[in-house]
């Protein structure tokens, strides 16, 4: 290949020895090397592709649209969105949502639409599936005789509740994982001061979250820099204690918590056996928050102690000698000489703790009790038992978009780049 | 510190005021493994204001003994003194002793300035003499036109970066320096040039230098006096010209500068000459360094400067036949490779004078020395 520089380059663009220019010839050479490169990651490309960011799209979708009622219901949707959500509902909107009914309950599909509106407004399901059982045999006047069968109808809040059912694409759900309620009128305004649960958990996600992250941070720092101190075969033995935990299943490590914690468990037996703890008082260190923190940052402890590990290998020990020889104590040795250089490590491992723990689910669900539960228990939650899924793929896109603001908030204040995990 | 008065009467002051006895190792010994000793009985005095460069091979101890003297090791055995103070049982911190490192250990998380501040801020300096400081320290090392201060030491080259380090050691003015190996990362131009800086700055602030090196060149550039190292113990203890034209033993003899080494026996001594029978039969007669007594196995030192090819039989005291191997063209001195008593690596160096003769490889000559230049030394294996 003729690449050859054209070295009289006077200030034009540098060419090949053929005529062609350089940028365009060095894009040919290097396309090929890069199609091939394409092609050794593509399979876990389309993997990635269609088992996670396909997914988490199309969940972050239904977090904002949701046609439940929309799909089941052709006729009332265009009369709801016309109504003003105030003013009394017509005869026209009450012979739609008869005609709906009928067909609803003729694609027995009723069930799903009275739930959707029952999250709108509290009683709406058997208000529905009744009144959808007696809707072949109503005659006009179709608003006294809804009405008839259950005086529900009349509610104007009950209409409300509806428009934003109908409503396929609505920030409903997100207003709701932020304790808001969107009305049928299009206002968000705060939710009852006894319903507002959502964001209360987040704040004890973050708040859990940053106790184990510092928690880590406390306890992994001096074990991470006897690590990379040691001798290199005590510290390899230390080294497979860090990382024994990680070769046994999360689920064995939590229940053995259950079983040191406990209140007849070892702990508090040894509390009680040493005069610590009366014995018709014992802790209870488990089954809420506390025991939610001692696991997790027991469980996410490596993940602090390896990127530190790798940062403290690479200080040279001549550093803190330096410090001393230039007559520094220890102390100043360590906190403006050693731990300066561990910051990338810190970063890496206190990014990687709090992301993880933030969405952290089974040792919350398996040790946290009432108070000890976190967001994605929630999520879960409505996920498995409301399946109310819009509003779990809301509570998830919260927490998605508050991580990656985090995560641009650590880039602003401690550089991405300075991160070192290995 | 009841041992203060003790030690300070052993200080004596000599007429310039400058202790002769400024670093003291006293039959120091150290184990790392309590099975054997990495530095051996060490006795060793070290004068106010001069330059003693610790030499050789690794693994003999020098650095053991300068990290001891700077507090990172401990002597098993033995005390160390600086100026009279006892300072086995202080923590380096408090010594007072600059160091320059192999790997210069500046810190990469502060500015040059910063690097220089370090030592100034621990010591609580106010800021315009740390300033005021940093600044001197920064021109001493030819660094002070104001485009490095801010500079991280990673944006300077290995040459800057050991000005640095340099710079940091001396800018607290300590009176005494060790520097570890400081030029072993830089290419040969840049360090020939160092060495002569170094040696600058110590004359011109009066400074206690403790040097290590391998490098024997460096050792004999800078040094006031040079200790020879090997296997833990100082086998020479010299000024530089002293350890090349009379070494003292064979290590040091093959150690220091090159060296052609002839194998033979002690047949007899007299008048501190011994006649030695080569192993090829041949006999020549040499100085009897460190042979005690005929019948003993001896290495003969002659340094390749020293010997003449066919000399005139007036000046020197005998010759012995050699085969030419080889010759080297080096510029301004050939390099002759010749066979002598059966040992083929014995070298020649004559200057490249005009009309200077050349040889080539067969040719059959006849070399010589003077007595003085040939030194029978211990039988060294090897």
């Amino acid at each position: 290949m003729a690449t050859t520089m054209d070295q009289d380059a006077a200030g034009g663009p540098l060419k090949t020895a053929d005529g062609t220019p350089l940028k365009r010839k060095l894009a040919q050479a290097m396309f090929v090397s890069r199609m091939r490169a394409l092609g050794l990651v593509a399979p876990l490309l389309a993997f990635v592709l269609a088992a996670f960011i396909l997914p988490v799209i199309i969940f972050m979708f239904r977090g904002i649209y949701d046609d439940t009622y929309a799909s089941r219901m052709p006729n009332t949707p265009a009369l709801l969105a016309e109504w003003d959500g105030v003013s009394e509902p017509t005869e026209e909107m009450y012979a739609a949502l008869v005609k709906d009914l009928i067909h609803a309950r003729e694609t027995k599909e009723i069930g799903r639409v009275a739930t959707r509106v029952n999250r709108e407004f509290s009683g709406a399901r058997s208000t529905f599936t009744r009144s959808a059982r007696r809707a072949q045999r109503l005659e006009a006047p179709f608003k006294e005789a809804l009405i008839g069968v259950n005086d529900r109808w009349a509610d104007i809040q009950l209409w409300q509740g509806m428009k934003v059912a109908a409503q396929s694409l609505t920030p409903a759900f997100y207003a709701a994982a932020l304790d808001h309620k969107y009305t049928g009128t299009g206002e968000i305004i705060a939710q009852d001061e006894e319903r507002q649960i959502h964001v209360r958990l987040f704040l004890r996600t973050l708040e859990i979250s940053f106790v184990v992250t510092l928690a880590t941070l406390l306890l992994g720092y001096p074990i991470a820099y006897l690590l990379a101190t040691l001798p290199l075969r005590t510290s390899n033995l230390l080294l497979i204690l860090v990382l024994l935990p990680f070769w046994t299943s999360i689920l064995v490590r939590t229940t053995a918590w259950i079983a040191m914690l406990q209140s007849q468990g070892v702990l508090n037996d040894m509390l009680v056996f040493i005069g610590i703890a009366p014995d018709d008082a014992r802790w209870s260190m488990i089954y809420n928050k506390t025991g939610t923190l001692i696991a997790m940052t027991h469980i996410l402890l490596p993940f602090m102690i390896l990127p530190l590990y790798s940062v403290m290998k690479t200080i040279p020990p001549s550093y803190v000698r330096a410090a001393k020889s230039l007559g520094a104590t220890n102390w100043t040795t360590f906190w403006r000489v050693y731990f300066p250089n561990t910051i990338p490590g810190i970063g890496a491992g206190a990014l990687l703790v709090f992301i993880l723990a933030i969405g952290y689910y089974i040792t919350p669900a398996l040790v946290g009790g009432e108070n000890g539960q976190m967001i994605s228990n929630f999520i879960d939650f409505h996920m498995r038992r409301s399946l109310n899924w819009s509003l779990a793929a809301a509570l998830g896109g919260t927490l998605l978009i508050f991580v990656l603001f985090l995560y641009w908030l650590y880039d602003r204040i401690v550089g991405i780049d300075n991160m070192k995990l290995g | 510190m009841q041992l203060d008065a003790a030690s300070a009467e052993a200080i004596e002051t000599p007429a310039d005021g400058r202790s002769p006895d400024f670093v003291v190792f006293d039959q120091v010994q150290k184990s790392y493994d309590g099975e054997t000793l990495v530095v051996k009985n060490l006795n060793l005095s070290i004068g106010q204001g001069e330059f003693l460069t610790m030499l050789g091979p690794s693994g003999s101890g020098k650095t053991t003994c300068l990290m001891m003297l700077a507090g990172f090791e401990t002597a098993t055995h033995g005390e160390i003194t600086l100026n009279g103070r006892p300072i086995n049982n202080i923590p380096p911190h408090k010594r007072g002793i600059g160091m320059v490192f192999q790997t210069y250990a500046l810190f990469p998380h502060m500015t040059v300035a910063e690097n220089l501040a370090f030592p100034l801020e621990v010591r609580k300096l106010s800021k315009a003499d740390v300033e005021a400081k940093v600044k001197r320290a920064l021109d001493m090392v030819q660094m002070g036109d104001g485009q490095f201060a801010g500079r991280r030491p990673a944006q300077l080259s290995g040459g800057q970066q050991q000005r640095v380090a340099l710079a940091r050691a001396l800018v607290f003015e300590p009176e005494l320096v060790l520097m570890d190996e400081p030029l072993g990362a830089l290419d040969k131009q840049l360090r020939e040039h160092m060495q002569y800086e170094i040696k600058h700055i110590h004359e011109s602030l009066g400074v206690t230098v403790v040097y290590v090196t391998h490098d024997q060149s460096e050792a004999l550039t800078m040094s006031d006096r040079v200790a020879v190292f090997n296997d833990g113990v100082i086998q020479q203890l010299e000024a530089p010209d002293g350890l090349y034209e009379r070494p003292m033993n064979s290590f040091v003899a093959q150690f220091i500068g090159e060296n052609n080494k002839l194998s033979g026996r002690v047949d007899s001594i007299a008048n501190g000459v011994a006649e030695v029978t080569l192993d090829d039969g041949e006999k020549v007669s040499a100085l009897a360094i460190n042979v005690s007594q005929a019948g003993e196995r001896t290495l003969l030192s002659v340094r390749p400067e020293r010997v003449e090819i066919d000399p005139d039989e007036s000046t020197v005291a005998h010759t012995v036949d050699g085969l030419v191997e080889e010759v080297i063209y080096l510029g301004d001195h050939i390099r002759t490779r010749m066979k002598v008593a059966g040992d083929d690596q014995f070298i020649v160096k004559t200057r490249n004078r005009l009309g200077a003769r050349k040889f080539s490889p067969g040719e059959k000559v006849r070399v010589g020395w003077a007595t003085e230049d040939c030194r029978a030394l211990d039988w060294l294996e090897g």
